[in-house]
């Protein structure tokens, strides 16, 4: 076999010391008990993030992707999502222990997030300006004149025409491409260290979301930003982040840097992924779906939970759970067939 | 809530989306999988099934009163009169004044079991004539359209403009005087039309929504390109559609008519002696509240738990049939 | 909007006429004697009734009857009950009562229903919450003419004396209000019930506001659009809807008036009456209608 040293993935951050990244979400786990079960949604997630850097989290709906970052939020609907083990460390204190009131500052100011649908995620009955200058009023002190001049500032930021005018319109009176910018705008007001984007092109047509995309990178670069990317969208991540975490029924399966990950998947769901994107130079011929469906997380499949759907599924895969390892210090996957992954040509 | 306009407008605003915006997709499962549901749903509510056996038993006491005591309401005997509650009598059958006796000296019991006939048969046959009339005239609105839908609708405003109290309270007091003493048959129809001619508009904009839902439907369409005649369309396609507002407005409207019902004949101006009627006892007692304060007890709780009953059923199966509630 | 409101006005007149018809035909265009009983138990002396007649003008045709009736009533002139006492002053003395009880009513609703209301539906399945839903049940099962006998049975009220000041009205409001509260409660739970999960109340959670201001301000806001609307168009009902409280607690509004106009059929009273509460009606309808759009931006008023 190769000669790459196996070892499991380090935990970082131990109680007591943190290894000194910006946000590091160390083994969360995360239920959802309802009326038909316990649904097991994050089962030991870990990954962290540093200013100046973007971490795309990749994964199907159903995945844990976006309860991990409600659960960094601390938006989580509690009934029925509970965290039953892991620590969410903001700058080395952990989100999960500390007082209400201190955590509640971190949003916005610390943490900042962008969610997927604009228009259900701004208040309908308020103004655009009302909404951003709030953040102002309520968290900086600042009067309502001064609120609504840096409010029209953070709209002229985000490439808003005639943003002052905007002001006084309504959310619904925005285009979904422009809705999506007040959004970013909003989340931007506090000046946060991390922005976390969930999904925050699906709603929109191809064209905007790239302008989306490239305005989320160019600020994350101007403000030294870390951000958390969250999509189901391999096409998107690719030009944006720097380091990519693939999550599957809960777990990450592979975390990689970028390019590492695109030219040499080690994780056949990852694989998979990857050959199911329609590709130019094979046109005309039938796309390679991911056969199956994903989990139902009130009965995740014994072993390692993709097994029923992967190609190269063996006995040992219903087995035995696949623990994350490190492959060639830089990247890891949780699969039994890893190594065979990474050293082939 | 005596005003049963409140009680429709209650369950309107339930059934119906509240907010004209966000148009909700038409629902598109099978009637039947939406009943199922819901049966499976009420069956385990309490609220549900303590409701559905006390309108049993009201019904039973309307239909039978003899089943729950042998004494006449209307056999009266100075003698007795004002007699407190016999509460040894609870358990023997037979034997009168469980309730006390009232003025008159008749049995207290024996005439708030019979009060329930009143109540069932006006509050039932008004919500049948609104549903049949209303359901007529929705469909002729959501059906035809145009003309025909704007006369109709302008038709029903007027109705729906009289305030419910002030409209029976007129109605009623022109063509049974306050003085006057129509026979019981007389004087029991001519609530029930009341109440059928201003309640029915509220009806006839349930079935008109449920038809233009229904005519929205892609299936609809495909049955009408095939020539399907509208005939069949409204019993196939519609009649289903309208049947679930129509049931939960309807067991609303009725614990609100029996309310309704009690406050007209309290007033005098709605059904009086010969008829047996909790409002009219409530109407009597309200003068002897100091001597006989159960004359007015019994009967009030009788309409106030005949009114929740029916309320409760129609809020139980109004949540079964909407999942987004639960 | 304003075209919109412009095109409701007009609908609303051939509503306001036929409901006045409608009312002015039961009253005084029906068959029959109208001064039966009216000398004891004697017939009216035909001198009388030719006056009578004459002086209401009850020859005419009937649509002529009808016509000179909105005539008179477009000019404020009420004409006069049949001993002869000017039916303007009797409205002009009892409108202001029951617009106070009202009023009453109303703000009694609004800030005890609206209370009970996001208490409950923040903490659903609480005790709270379920002793609450019981308390609505009841006011909702009983009616008015119950609740207000044994009130005022209970806490030993005495009528309430003619000029109606406000804080003798304050009992009697609660209980005209009471069906009215508890449904203005249940709106409130349920709107706030649905609307707490809603995108935005976590995004306000996300922004780092206060939980007082997420609730307040962003939940609130949302949830109260239909529950105003409902207040409002309460307030139009309940004018009319008051005849029996104002009955029980001998209170001198349109009501009180109204009821003792059926009773004595003074026919010109009755009519009267209807015609301003339909129009007070049509009218509450319709601003309600444009308030909606004021509270809900995303209405559009074609």
């Amino acid at each position: 076999m190769s000669d790459i040293k196996v070892k499991t993935a380090p935990v970082l951050g131990v109680d007591g010391r943190s290894a000194g990244h910006l946000l590091e979400i160390d083994n969360l786990h995360v239920e959802f008990r309802t009326r038909d079960g316990i649904a097991k949604v994050i089962n030991g997630v870990s990954y962290h993030v540093d200013a100046g850097e973007t971490l795309a989290v990749l994964g199907e709906s159903g995945s844990g992707k976006s309860v991990t970052a409600q659960t960094i939020m601390g938006i989580l609907d509690t009934p029925p999502g509970f965290v039953t083990d892991g620590a969410i460390r903001f700058r080395g204190k952990d989100l999960l222990t500390m007082g209400k009131d201190e955590r509640r500052l971190v949003r916005g100011e610390g943490i900042a997030m962008v969610f997927q649908d604009a228009l259900s995620a701004l208040n309908p009955v308020f103004t655009v300006g009302f909404q951003i200058a709030e953040l102002f009023r309520k968290r900086r002190g600042m009067s309502r004149a001064d609120g609504y001049k840096r409010a029209a500032e953070l709209l002229d930021l985000v490439k808003i025409p005639a943003a002052s005018a905007r002001l006084r319109d309504f959310p619904h009176q925005f285009s979904g491409g422009m809705r999506q910018r007040v959004m970013i705008a909003m989340a931007l007001a506090l000046d946060p260290e991390v922005l976390i984007a969930d999904e925050p092109t699906t709603a929109l047509d191809v064209t905007v979301q790239a302008q989306i995309m490239d305005l989320l990178a160019e600020i994350r670069r101007d403000r030294n930003m870390g951000m958390i990317l969250i999509t189901h969208d391999l096409g998107v991540v690719a030009d944006v982040a720097d380091r990519i975490a693939v999550m599957y029924a809960g777990r990450i399966v592979e975390q990689a840097d970028v390019h590492a990950l695109y030219g040499k998947p080690c994780h056949p769901y990852t694989l998979a992924l990857l050959d199911s994107l329609p590709r130019l130079d094979l046109k005309g011929q039938e796309l390679n779906t991911i056969k199956g469906l994903p989990p139902n997380l009130l009965r995740i499949p014994s072993g390692c939970a993709f097994h029923p759907r992967c190609r190269m599924a063996r006995d040992i895969c219903s087995a035995e759970r696949p623990a994350l390892v490190e492959l060639g210090g830089v990247r890891s996957s949780a699969c039994h067939f890893a190594e065979e992954l990474y050293g082939r040509e | 809530m005596s005003s049963p306009e409140v009680a429709t407008a209650t369950a309107e605003a339930a059934v119906a989306p509240v907010t004209p915006a966000p148009a909700e997709p038409p629902r598109k499962d099978k009637p039947r999988s939406l009943w199922t549901d819901a049966w499976y749903e009420l069956r385990r509510k309490p609220l549900f099934v303590i409701s559905a056996i006390m309108i049993t038993i009201f019904v039973l006491m309307a239909a039978f009163p003899w089943l729950f005591t042998s004494v006449s309401p209307t056999e009266a005997d100075l003698n007795r009169s004002l007699t407190p509650p016999d509460f040894g009598a609870w358990f023997q059958f037979g034997k009168g004044g469980q309730f006390g006796y009232d003025l008159q000296g008749a049995d207290v019991y024996a005439r708030t079991i019979y009060g329930a006939r009143a109540s069932i048969v006006v509050g039932l046959s008004a919500v049948i004539g609104n549903m049949l009339l209303g359901g007529f005239f929705g469909i002729l609105s959501g059906y035809l359209g145009g003309w025909t839908d704007a006369l109709l609708a302008r038709f029903g405003d007027i109705f729906l403009g009289l305030p419910f109290v002030l409209g029976a309270l007129v109605i009623l007091s022109t063509f049974a005087p306050v003085q006057s003493s129509p026979s019981a048959f007389r004087i029991t129809s001519l609530v029930i039309v009341t109440f059928i001619t201003l309640g029915w508009p509220s009806f006839a904009r349930i079935m008109r929504a449920a038809v233009l839902s229904t005519k929205q439907l892609d299936f609809v369409h495909a049955a009408q390109a095939l020539g399907a005649r509208p005939g069949r369309i409204i019993l196939r396609h519609v009649l289903p559609n309208a049947v679930a507002p129509m049931v939960v407005v309807g067991t609303i409207t009725l614990g609100a008519y029996i309310g309704a019902e009690a406050t007209l004949s309290f007033l005098g101006v709605g059904l009086r002696e010969p008829v047996v009627s909790w409002g009219i006892m409530i109407g009597e007692a309200r003068q002897l509240m100091e001597a006989a304060p159960y004359m007015m007890a019994f009967p009030a709780a009788f309409l106030a738990i005949a009114v929740l009953s029916f309320v409760m059923l129609g809020d139980a199966v109004r949540d079964a049939l909407d999942p987004k509630l639960r | 909007m304003g075209r919109y409101a412009l095109r409701r006005l007009l609908q609303a007149i051939p509503v306001f006429i036929g409901t006045t018809f409608l009312i002015w035909f039961l009253v005084w265009g029906l068959p029959g004697d109208p001064f039966a009983g009216r000398c004891g138990e004697k017939q009216c002396p035909a001198a009388y009734v030719n006056y009578m007649t004459e002086k209401f003008g009850l020859d005419d045709p009937l649509p002529v009857q009808y016509l000179n009736y909105l005539k008179n009533l477009a000019t404020g002139n009420f004409g006069q009950t049949f001993n002869g006492i000017e039916i303007g002053e009797l409205l002009a003395q009892a409108f202001p009562i029951s617009i106070k009880l009202a009023l009453v009513a109303v703000a009694a609703e609004a800030l005890i229903g609206i209370t009970a209301g996001v208490l409950t539906g923040l903490r659903r399945g609480s005790f709270l919450d379920n002793l609450v839903l019981v308390s609505t049940l009841v006011l909702i099962a009983l009616p008015i003419f119950v609740i207000g006998i044994v009130a005022r049975y209970a806490f030993g009220l005495a009528s309430v004396s003619p000029e109606a000041p406000w804080h003798e009205l304050i009992i009697p409001g609660l209980i005209l209000g009471s069906g009215s509260l508890a449904y203005i409660t249940r709106l409130t739970r349920v709107n706030i019930v649905e609307n707490r999960r809603a995108d935005y109340v976590r995004t306000a959670v996300a922004k780092g506001l206060s939980p007082g201001r997420v609730t307040g301000v962003h939940l609130l806001r949302n949830s109260m659009i239909p529950v105003v609307t409902w207040l409002g168009l309460d307030l139009g009902a309940l004018m009319g809807g008051a005849i029996v409280t104002e009955g029980i607690f001998n209170i001198r509004g349109i009501g009180g008036l109204l009821f003792g106009a059926i009773s004595r059929r003074e026919s010109g009273i009755v009519v009267s009456i209807v015609a301003i509460l339909v129009l007070v009606y049509l009218i509450v309808n319709l601003l309600v209608d444009l308030l909606y759009g004021v509270l809900d931006p995303r209405i559009r008023y074609e």
